[in-house]
């Protein structure tokens, strides 16, 4: 079991660096420093000398990969390549363009948007999934036919209507919470409230649909019916056997979310004003600030992926197989 | 009559016979129909009654509604099949009318039941214990440390040893015998007035199907518990049951004692269905047949069921269904020849019950061709690396097939029988070079295939082919059968010109009985046997001189696999094919074969005629696998029972393979793996015990 | 492009009626109501959208030196066909079926006073002679009109294409059965028999209800704006019908972009195994592992800029917008595939242990034969459901990303762009709703009509849903 951890652990790092690469090919290869300059400083008319200062002044007047000019190692790491992606991986994401540092400001905008997710994700799930178990004990009848149906409605609507109609209800009709904003400490469970309420609604029909599919194919395996034939209740069936078989596929699909859920939401956050790291992404998308992106985009797929380690740790605790051997 | 003769032969079942009447009747079944949604009957009026301590056998082929009678029992049944009418008494309960939690009841506690797939019946993700503990919580009120106890014991009960700690793993650490065995353990936890067992044993193989077999028989006797037992052997319905009831599409069709019915089986059905099993006396000439399929869900009821199939119905057949009727001896038969005077008359003729006089002379195609041997295998090895390890480092090899050696001469038939992951299957398709063979040689017709370039391969392709276990999964579902059968012939170049391929695949359909215009269908058009017989046109297409049958017919029912197996026969002596016949039944291998090796793990273990290994077997294992078979005569050797099961390829026993199961092992047995002993010029077995 | 398109759907459709398997599950989606009617809906918006995609540029009038002049203004038979309330526009907001505008304004009467109050519209409610006394009978009188209208239309269509079935059947019964009776029954009793058909019948309520609206809709439109008029005094309605085609292009044009990337990947590594499967799972794992909207988010910028720097290459605004568009599902279509393509490698790795695939190898087969005869007509039940469950996330997710700043050009007409211009309109006293209602009631009804569809295919073609 050990060996098997430390075999997917050691798989996650040509990924991470694969990443980067795939990242940093994407910002610096597609586009050269020149373009970027450029487009900071307005379209027309910039003079080369403007254009060679902000590089400077951020850091990309360097090589690419291979630095000739510079000595010993520092052909290396005196490059872009090196300053700007591979010191990511020390969790160093540089400045953004108005010259804060990003790596901080991470670090406190972090805490609004798990406020938001991490309530919305637990409420959520047991949501989706009560609402899943029910549709299955309930199979093949008009509840269950209803409850589908329904599922396919909320699915079909966009995750925006939810936002603005929601918001527009709750507090421009009813007055019932601020209609966005954030605050620390205890005054913040006013303003989460919408925002998880709203995150929560966004997704219970997909969810809800996709648990009621995995609950259905594991009630139509052998065992149940060795389960049944031994007397036991249908509500026994389903939690004692059912629920516990099913866990390895909803596993697979909800823990690789765990860490991203660090992330915010970019819609959620940017509607209610939030100070979370999904409105920073999306401010600095609209200020086409790279820096800030670059290091999003990093960050995110760094999380993922330790979500994809944490979901073979989880196998672990629900399935023996695993487990034992 | 040819079944009279066996009559006096089947020994004496343990349990209580019928004749003896103890006790009341705990299930009664009356007139039970259970239909599908939209009418169709799965069940059709089905009637009978089992005492305590009695086994009552289903017998019928897939399909004929055996496991819907056993879940309609259970009131089990899945979603969209429901009983329509009928009694079901379980004692003085009348189980049909039983409110759904009173019900729960019932289950587990006075009726349990196994299934066919012990793999998949258990909950994967539970251990043995719990789900033990889970009927003794429910039906026997125990509590606390009293579990565990009753769990351990019941494990012990059903002969698996170091059962506490069994009792703390999960299914996936267990063997297939052993999941059986807490399946058992399981149902009787609740010590149930009723089992029903469901094809208990058919995932099984034979070694191991008779240890589970005894120990139903074993339980029964200590518990008294009456015993459904639904299967398509007759062999298992000949060591188990006390009464026997045959069906045929949702009806039974006769009813009998075991001893009236293996001796005079009264509907045609049934006397078809003995006359199709293989035997060695029959291996001259070709089996009865039942020509056609067995009837699907729902088929017109107007008529006997059977009747299209009946070489003995006439035109009342095809319009009236017929009455139960009682014979005086107590056999009940569902057949117009017992009604009506016509029925009499046709009776008293006994026309066709022996099958038709055989077309050509078996043997002696086979004995002429025994001098050029067109397949040489020696010292043929497939090992497989175990990974392990972060680094998945080679720690160790599966050895599939680990040095085994044989000659294939023209027109002979060579058996290789061993029990699942003896690696018989990956003999045949390392011959055919689809699995890459780790060493060896393997030459034929002269020419050495391993090592050779995919071109120079492709050349001797056409030589050897090989037909498949399952036909659901060896044609092609989004290909035409002309496409089907055409592939081979374009890959190989066979045929010039499209108007030759064409008549070509006209003959080969022929060749294999069916009709021509099928050749525009799709293969889910076609029945099991049908598919196979397509297969099998498949492979002549390129004219091969060797087919390696890797168990064409354990997917088929009885009556079909007579059919198939007519047909290889006749090929070979019309084609004069070499068949490599890869196998677990020992029936088929005796009415097939010319020569049979014996395979345990990776290895033959014993080689030689036909009537040298399977009369005269000198390898223990050989023996024990002979006498594992249940016969329906009764016959045989007494019963050895192999203790344990096959241990795993990857760490194949020191010394001799086998000595961990052998009663008869010795000292040096455990130590050096024992080579060749020569007993005739032909008979060859690596054993101590033959040396001496 | 999309005449290839049509061409191959038609052709794919008149090589699958001649096979029986590939007609089945076609025939099991014929067979429910929900999935027919979806499926009629569908195909009325992918009918605007073709109308929309129907580009000319319109000659001008004059001509210089004999050479045709184009106006720089790209038309679509849609346009031309909408062309009425295309060209009305008001000044600025004005609420559905208003007559009014929704501002007041300062305005000189007659007597020469100046008064500041909401002005009659310049076409909205123009032929009434007092909006506020005419208004209510005015509507009511079209509606009822258009109802009717679109009723007979309605029922003329039915009964033509009834009758035209009809003898479809006659025509076949006659060729295919000499000798035989020749059917009796009338074209009633044809209509008569379907109507006992479950689907057929929510099929025709359907057709009528469609209808009706389409009439009361085309009679409204005719002089009032149906949906309002937006900031600039276009009409929604307008704005709402176009932007289905772009939803409509995001669906497609992804899905065409990802297939062969997950077809070919997919296949490749499942059947291969060894290296290939290694290099291709590490691919889709590495692009996977990047959270979609921020990977589209970055590559979309990347795009921007290399647009902006390069202005000289587009002639009109237009063709950049287009071009925008077009990269957009570029860049959709390269980070969707990974979900298809894992499942076609797990599909494909349990397909080549199946023994047609071992016998095929017996035959010395080749592996590109094997790949094309075998495997691929065997995975393609896979294809097709998770294409047409991607369709309806796609249209979603193009709202999103637009919203984001990062879909299509604020200037193409979509739902995302509709949606963000009309979301600061909520806030405004009193509030314009119109908009953001038409937007999400449109995307609405097309998302839906594509998830019911695509669950009436999958439940049609799955293998592990149809045993009974």
């Amino acid at each position: 079991m050990i060996a098997y951890l430390i075999r997917r652990i050691l798989y996650a790092i040509p990924i991470l660096i694969g990443v980067n690469l795939l990242t940093f090919s994407l910002f610096f290869v597609v586009n050269t420093a020149d373009d970027m300059a450029r487009m900071q400083l307005g379209m027309k008319r910039v003079t080369p000398e403007a254009i060679e200062k902000w590089k400077q002044q951020h850091g990309y007047d360097k090589p690419l990969l291979f630095n000739a000019h510079a000595e010993g190692v520092s052909k290396i790491s005196d490059t872009i390549f090196f300053q700007k992606s591979a010191r990511m991986f020390a969790f160093d994401f540089g400045s953004s363009n108005d010259g804060r540092n990003v790596a901080r400001e991470i670090q406190t905008r972090m805490m609004p948007s798990l406020a938001i997710a991490l309530p919305t994700f637990l409420i959520g799930l047991l949501i989706y999934i009560t609402f899943a178990l029910l549709m299955t004990l309930f199979r093949a009848t008009a509840l269950d036919m209803l409850g589908v149906s329904l599922c396919v409605l909320l699915m079909s609507i966009s995750g925006l209507f939810y936002i603005i109609g929601g918001q527009f209800v709750a507090s421009k009709l009813w007055h019932w919470v601020p209609i966005s904003g954030y605050a620390g400490g205890l005054d913040s469970i006013k303003f989460v409230l919408l925002p998880v309420l709203i995150g929560v609604m966004g997704s219970v029909g997909a969810s809800s649909r996709w648990y009621r599919t995995i609950f259905l194919e594991e009630i139509g395996k052998d065992y149940v019916r060795t389960a049944r034939a031994k007397g036991l209740s249908e509500l026994r069936v389903l939690f004692r056997h059912v629920l516990k078989n099913a866990m390895i596929p909803i596993l697979t699909g909800v823990v690789v979310v765990i860490p991203l859920l660090f992330m915010g939401s970019l819609l959620t956050e940017s509607f209610f004003g939030i100070p979370g790291l999904g409105s920073y992404t999306i401010d600095a998308i609209n200020a086409q600030d790279f820096g800030v992106v670059r290091a999003m985009v990093f960050l995110g797929s760094m999380l993922y992926i330790a979500g994809l380690v944490l979901t073979d740790i989880s196998y672990t605790i629900v399935d023996p197989r695993v487990r034992l051997q | 009559m040819k079944f009279d003769s066996s009559l006096n032969q089947l020994r004496p079942l343990p349990g209580a016979l019928p004749e003896s009447g103890r006790g009341e009747f705990i299930l009664s079944v009356d007139g039970l129909v259970t239909r599908l949604n939209n009418g169709a009957r799965v069940v059709d009026d089905i009637s009978f009654s089992l005492k305590q301590g009695e086994t009552f056998a289903l017998l019928g082929e897939s399909g004929c509604g055996k496991s819907m009678t056993a879940l309609s029992l259970m009131r089990l049944l899945p979603d969209g099949i429901r009983v329509a009418s009928g009694d079901i008494k379980l004692g003085e309960e009348d189980i049909l009318a039983l409110p759904e939690y009173a019900m729960r009841k019932v289950r587990g506690g006075q009726m349990a039941m196994i299934f066919q797939e012990p793999g998949l019946s258990l909950n994967p993700v539970m251990t043995v214990g719990d789900q033990i503990a889970e009927v003794l919580i429910l039906h026997q009120r125990l509590r606390g440390k009293e579990i565990h106890s009753r769990c351990v014991e019941l494990l012990e009960q059903v002969g698996i040893s170091d059962a506490p700690r069994r009792a703390s793993e999960y299914p996936f650490q267990l063997s297939g015998g052993m999941k059986q065995r807490v399946m058992i353990a399981m149902a009787m936890a609740g010590q149930p007035k009723l089992l029903i067992a469901d094809e208990p044993t058919t995932a099984l193989d034979v070694t191991i199907q008779a240890q589970v077999l005894k120990l139903l028989r074993d339980t029964q006797q200590e518990t008294g518990m009456a015993l459904l037992l639904i299967t398509h052997d007759l062999g298992v319905v000949a060591q188990m049951a006390h009464q026997v009831g045959v069906m045929y599409a949702g009806q039974i069709i006769e009813q009998a004692s075991r001893e009236q019915l293996f001796a005079r089986p009264a509907h045609p059905y049934t006397q078809k269905l003995f006359a199709a099993l293989p035997d060695a006396g029959r291996s001259g000439q070709p089996l009865a047949a039942i020509p056609g399929n067995v009837p699907s869900l729902g088929a017109p009821l107007a008529a006997c069921r059977f009747a299209p199939r009946c070489d003995k119905a006439w035109a009342l057949c095809h319009e009236q269904v017929p009455e139960w009727t009682q014979l005086e001896n107590g056999q009940g038969v569902r057949c117009h020849l017992y009604t009506s005077q016509m029925g009499n008359e046709k009776l008293n003729l006994k026309t066709s019950l022996s099958p038709a006089p055989s077309t050509a002379s078996g043997e002696g195609a086979g004995e002429e061709g025994r001098g050029a041997s067109f397949l040489q295998v020696e010292n043929l090895q497939v090992h497989f690396p175990i990974r392990k390890g972060i680094l998945q480092r080679t720690v160790g090899h599966v050895k599939a097939v680990d040095g085994v050696s044989m000659n294939i001469p023209e027109g002979r038939t060579l058996a290789l029988v061993g029990e699942s992951g003896c690696g018989k299957t990956t003999v045949g398709k390392a011959l055919l070079q689809l699995i890459t063979p780790t060493a060896g040689s393997v030459r034929f017709a002269g020419q050495e295939l391993i090592g050779i370039t995919a071109g120079q391969l492709r050349k001797h392709r056409a030589g050897m082919q090989m037909i498949f276990q399952d036909p659901y999964a060896s044609l092609n579902p989004k290909m035409r059968v002309a496409e089907i059968l055409q592939e081979g012939m374009d890959a190989l170049s066979i045929a010039k010109n499209s108007d030759e391929r064409q008549r070509r695949i006209d003959e080969l359909l022929e060749q294999v009985g069916l009709e021509k215009a099928s050749k525009w269908r799709y293969p889910h058009e076609f029945s099991g046997g049908q598919r196979q017989r397509i297969a099998i046109a498949r492979v002549l297409a390129v004219n091969p001189n060797l087919l390696i049958c890797d168990e064409p017919t354990s997917a088929l029912d009885v009556s079909v696999q007579a059919q198939i197996l007519n047909l290889l026969k006749s090929l070979q002596q019309q084609l004069r094919l070499s068949y490599l016949f890869i196998s677990h039944n020992l029936a088929v291998v005796e009415y097939l074969a010319h020569e049979v090796y014996v395979m345990y793990l990776g290895r033959i273990v014993e080689r030689g005629t036909v009537e040298e290994v399977l009369h005269a077997p000198k390898h223990p294992y050989t023996q024990a696998l002979l006498s594992a078979v249940p016969r329906i005569d009764g016959q045989g050797m007494k019963t050895i029972r192999l203790p344990g099961e096959t241990p795993s390829p990857s760490h194949p026993p020191q010394g001799c393979h086998f000595h961990t199961r052998c009663a008869q092992a010795m000292a040096k047995c455990r130590e050096v793996y024992p080579s060749e002993t020569i007993i005739s010029t032909t008979h060859r077995v690596h054993c101590y015990l033959a040396a001496e | 492009m999309i005449y290839l398109l049509l061409a191959t759907v038609l052709a794919a459709a008149l090589w699958i009626r001649k096979r029986p398997h590939l007609v089945l599950p076609w025939q099991r989606v014929a067979k429910g109501s929900v999935g027919m009617v979806s499926l009629l809906l569908l195909s009325l918006f992918v009918l605007v959208g073709l109308l929309d995609t129907l580009h000319y540029r319109a000659a001008l009038p004059e001509k210089s030196n004999g050479q045709t002049v184009y106006s720089a203004e790209v038309l679509s038979v849609f346009d031309v066909l909408a062309k009425g309330i295309k060209s009305r526009t008001e000044k600025t907001y004005s609420a559905p079926l208003a007559a009014y505008l929704y501002a007041k304004e300062s305005m000189e009467t007659s007597d020469g006073k100046i008064l500041r109050d909401y002005p009659r519209l310049r076409y909205g409610g123009a032929h009434l002679v007092d909006p506020q006394r005419e208004f209510l009978g005015d509507v009511l009188k079209r509606t009822g009109i258009g109802a009717l209208e679109g009723l007979l239309i309605g029922v003329l269509l039915i009964a033509i294409s009834n009758m035209l079935f009809h003898f479809f059947i006659k025509f076949r019964t006659v060729w295919s059965s000499t000798g035989r009776e020749i059917s009796k029954d009338n074209w009633i009793s044809t209509f008569t028999r379907a109507m006992k058909n479950k689907p057929f019948k929510a099929l025709l309520i359907t057709t009528l209800l469609i209808a009706m609206l389409l009439g009361i809709t085309a009679n409204l439109a005719a002089v009032y704006h149906v949906l309002g008029t937006d900031k600039v005094g276009q009409d929604v309605l307008y704005l709402a019908l176009k932007s289905i085609r772009t939803g409509l292009v995001i669906g497609t044009v992804t899905t065409l972009v990802m297939l062969p990337f997950a077809l070919l990947l997919g296949i490749a590594a499942g059947y291969l195994r060894g290296w290939v499967d290694d290099v291709i799972q590490y691919i889709y794992t590495v692009l996977s592992s990047i959270p979609s909207v921020l990977l589209i988010a970055a590559a979309v910028l990347m795009m921007q800029v290399y647009i902006e720097m390069h202005p000289e290459w587009f002639e009109t605004s237009a063709a950049r917008a287009d071009l925008r568009l077009l990269f957009l599902c570029l860049i959709l279509g390269v980070t969707s595939w990974t979900g298809l393509c894992r499942l076609l490698r797990g599909e494909t790795l349990k397909l080549r242990e199946l023994e047609y695939i071992q016998a095929a190898q017996a035959f010395g087969v080749s592996s590109s034969r094997i790949l094309t005869r075998h495997i691929v007509p065997n995975v393609m039940h896979i294809v097709l459901i998770a294409v047409v469950m991607d369709f309806s996330s796609l249209v979603l997710a193009e709202a999103v990303l637009s919203y984001v700043g990062v879909g299509v050009d604020p200037s193409t007409m979509s739902f995302g762009t509709l949606i963000n211009s009309a979301r600061l309109e909520m806030g405004r006293e009193p509030m314009v709703w119109w908009t953001l209602a038409a937007a999400f009631g449109f995307m609405l009804v097309l998302v839906l009509a594509a998830n019911l569809f695509a669950d009436a295919v999958r439940d049609a073609f799955d293998p592990r849903l149809n045993r009974t």
